[in-house]
């Protein structure tokens, strides 16, 4: 029932792992080869495979784990999907329903632990109501502002023989998103926005899950307002466009940040005014008149005072609002930005002898002809590949922000390679992150996916030695890390790899890779103590925002 | 379904909201809205919970401390939820706020009569009598269920049990659902959530 469901849905890839009590499941999936299920080695690479492949294609990614623990082990890769909006379906198994409740063996409250982590979920008491529940959470993880949904179902419940029912239309009073925006308030937005001598468009991962990139170049150009992104918005506005200015926040681009702090009218757009990136709420531009535009009305007014609200689908409200806007002519405006960029670029990458990661990553991007997609782990090389390398190309970065899960960039890379199996993924690996789902590697051979490893070896957590350093007095706590060989575990898994030791090393290991046709792992040996810079630090203003110290530009 | 709870002086303070909910009828709902109020930082002040006019769909009363959280946010939150199919903020219409409280307070033969007369103005109902205590039942909002329990408190209250607040909009102006389930996929729902016939101790799981 379970699987001629997602059949029925259109999936046709799973990530999973079994045990007792999914154990029907597993014995009907040869019925279905249709389906193709990837073995993982923790469920919470499951449920990463499972966000990396939605995010890299735009469709609903499907994992599975047992009762309890493996269970328990999807939580932090659905948590991942909630705070980032990612369409993921989540199916676990759970003790027959005479043991629910009575703490048997392997038994976890899923449903119960993932209230506050899932758009909605389920737990299906009878065989009969499965088609039904697994066509709601389909719809209701895809549809609307996407999210994660769980579907649990107790072991007997599978075994049951009941009759399918696939119902033609759903009935779900209680969720209607709204799509189209208020036409009054569309006609407000373009007038404040005609008004306007220095507005600013922050555009959010709802411009990629909208399939919005065309309407909100149509916006820029028509209105000419400069584009700033968030980290999660990044490759919503082709990077090579004229009116592209980078992208916002705690270690956004200094002229984002300035921008985003001088616009008098702020053009929010599928995105959620996040702490990391607007920093100190409450200094953010107190001048800006904000116009939000999103799908979710709850977003809308929680964390600022929103002079226009728009509740509706970017892409088909951001063509009503270009209609009315007049052509706009904001030469002064731009060139005010322009010249803030001149005089603090915050994307050169300065002559040095150093491995430095910047230059890692802008080889990178210069070897693939930004065509890549990349997949990043959390930490500073996280920010670097976010910064230095261009993306134009929807859904070509692939990242954990809400959440910033360690772990994240394997697994997902591999649901991305899964999804797009003619694309170049680069995932590019903290030597900390890497090592949290390094048991993944062992899919890629399985599968025989070609995905290429950048590890940003820099022995250090890196990003908590910055802060270490710089708001601990360098109290180097914990941050140090020993790290296996990266190469001799690769070619234990029967991956190859590559140590990358000196700059010059650089491009000729990327082509190399490149050239491979399966997984490779590159070990790159980068400067170790290197910052990510700008910064705002906790707690400041984007106006506070801080570029690299000339002490740091000297190393 | 009914289940209700108050703060410790179980009084709707000055500025809190009457915020109904219409709600499927399917388990796990309370938990939901109870999770959500915890996680967001709402504060309920009381919740009540009961069946609504239409089969399938409850009705949520829940006195939301306004200090706490922006009204709209609590809202805007509630709606997200799959399972909520109507929010009404009633705190600006003309509403009728009622709660039931009983109250078992200590009574002798002196002082019986002095506790009736008490009863008679609030318009309390006396529900149960014994030599010692007797029950009253009064319904009302709360500040008069407050003065109630003011009067009786010299008494001593041995045993107090309050509903928390519901309420209706007056006039013809309604808090209603129109939009029907269909058939099937009605009696699917109808038919979640209920354990398996059969008595038998819990099996082995293989
Ligand atoms: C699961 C998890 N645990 C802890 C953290 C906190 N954290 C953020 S960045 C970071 C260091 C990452 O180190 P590494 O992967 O080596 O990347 P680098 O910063 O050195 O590039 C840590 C520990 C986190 N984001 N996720
Ligand atoms: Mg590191």
């Amino acid at each position: 029932m379970v699987l001629e469901s997602l059949e029925r849905e259109g999936v046709d890839t799973m990530f999973g792992y079994p045990g007792g009590v999914v154990l029907p499941l597993y014995d009907t999936l040869p019925q279905f080869p249709g389906i193709r299920h990837v073995l993982v080695r923790h469920e919470q690479g499951a449920a990463h495979m499972a966000d990396g492949y939605a995010r890299a294609s735009g469709r609903l990614g499907v994992c599975l784990g047992t009762s309890g623990p493996g269970a328990t082990n999807l939580v932090t890769g659905i948590t991942t999907s909630w705070m980032d909006s990612t369409p993921v379906l989540a199916l676990t198994g759970n003790v027959a329903r005479t043991l629910l409740g009575r703490d048997g063996f392997q038994e976890a409250d899923i449903t119960g632990i993932t209230h506050s982590i899932t758009k909605h979920n389920y737990l299906v008491m009878q065989a009969s109501e499965i088609p039904l529940a697994m066509r709601e959470a389909v719809h209701i993880a895809t549809t609307g502002r996407p999210g994660p949904v769980l579907v649990d179902i107790p072991k007997d419940v599978f075994q049951e023989e009941a009759e399918f029912y696939w119902p033609e239309h759903l009935s779900l009073r209680g969720y209607k998103p709204t799509t189209e925006g208020h036409d009054g308030m569309i006609k407000r937005a373009a007038a404040l926005i005609d008004q306007a001598k220095r507005p600013i468009i922050i555009a959010g991962h709802g411009v990629i899950w909208g399939e919005a990139q065309k309407e909100l170049v149509e916006l820029a150009e028509k209105a000419q307002i400069p584009v700033i992104t968030t980290f999660l918005g990044i490759s919503g506005f082709p990077e090579n466009h004229v009116l592209s200015y980078g992208w916002l926040g705690m270690h956004g681009m200094f002229y984002a940040n300035m921008a985003a702090d001088a616009a008098d009218v702020v053009i929010g757009i599928g995105m959620r005014f996040d702490d990391r990136a607007m920093g100190r709420f409450k200094d953010f531009n107190p001048n800006a008149k904000i116009v939000h535009i999103d799908i979710d009305p709850a977003e809308i007014g929680k964390n600022f005072a929103t002079a226009v609200p728009i509740v509706g689908d970017v892409k088909r409200v951001l063509p009503k609002i270009t209609d009315h806007v007049q052509h706009g002519v904001r030469t002064d405006w731009l060139r005010w930005i322009d010249q803030v960029r001149e005089e603090h670029p915050s994307l050169h990458i300065r002559e040095s002898r150093r491995m430095l990661p910047q230059y890692v990553v802008r080889t990178l991007y210069e070897e693939t002809q930004g065509n890549a997609t990349i997949v990043t782990g959390v930490g500073q090389h996280q920010m670097w590949a976010g910064q230095h390398y261009f993306y134009n190309k929807p859904r070509q970065l692939i990242s954990s922000g809400g959440l910033g899960t360690m772990g994240f960039e394997l697994p997902a890379a591999i649901g991305a390679q899964m999804a797009l199996p003619n694309e170049e993924i680069w995932a590019i690996c903290g030597d900390g992150s890497f090592q949290m789902n390094i048991q993944e590697m062992a899919v890629l051979v399985d599968e025989g996916l070609p995905v290429k490893m950048a590890i940003f070896n820099n022995g250090y957590l890196g990003m908590i030695r910055q802060w270490q350093q710089l708001f601990y007095d360098k109290n180097y706590s914990s941050c140090g890390i020993t790290q296996p060989d990266f190469c001799k575990l690769a070619d234990a898994y029967g991956i190859r790899a590559l140590r990358v030791e000196t700059k010059a090393e650089v491009p000729l290991a990327i082509k190399e890779a490149r050239e491979y046709k399966g997984p490779i792992l590159l070990d790159f040996q980068i400067d170790q103590e290197e910052n990510v810079w700008p910064m705002v630090p906790a707690g400041a203003s984007l106006a506070e925002t801080i570029e690299q110290p000339a002490e740091e530009l000297a190393r | 379904m009914s289940t209700a709870t108050t703060n410790s002086n179980g009084r709707a303070r000055a500025g809190s909201h009457t915020v109904v909910a219409i709600v499927e009828d399917k388990p796990g709902v309370l938990m939901r809205v109870a999770s959500l109020f915890r996680r967001r930082g709402f504060n309920i002040e009381s919740l009540t919970v009961g069946h609504s006019e239409e089969k399938g769909l409850s009705r949520m009363t829940i006195l939301v401390d306004g200090e706490g959280a922006p009204i709209e946010q609590v809202e805007k939150q509630l709606y997200k939820l799959i399972d909520v199919v109507k929010v009404s903020d009633l705190s600006n219409e003309e509403m009728i706020p009622r709660e039931l409280a009983l109250i078992k307070v200590r009574a002798n033969n002196v002082n019986r009569h002095e506790l009736l007369d008490i009863a008679n103005v609030f318009r309390a109902d006396v529900v149960d009598i014994a030599t010692s205590s007797l029950i009253l039942q009064v319904v009302g909002d709360e500040t008069k269920i407050d003065g109630l329990i003011k009067m009786l408190e010299p008494y001593g209250i041995r045993e107090l049990s309050r509903t928390g607040r519901i309420a209706m909009v007056r006039g013809a102006k309604t808090t209603t659902v129109h939009e029907r389930e269909p058939e099937k996929i009605r009696e699917i729902h109808e038919r979640a959530g209920r354990r398996v016939e059969g008595r038998e101790l819990p099996f082995s799981s293989d």
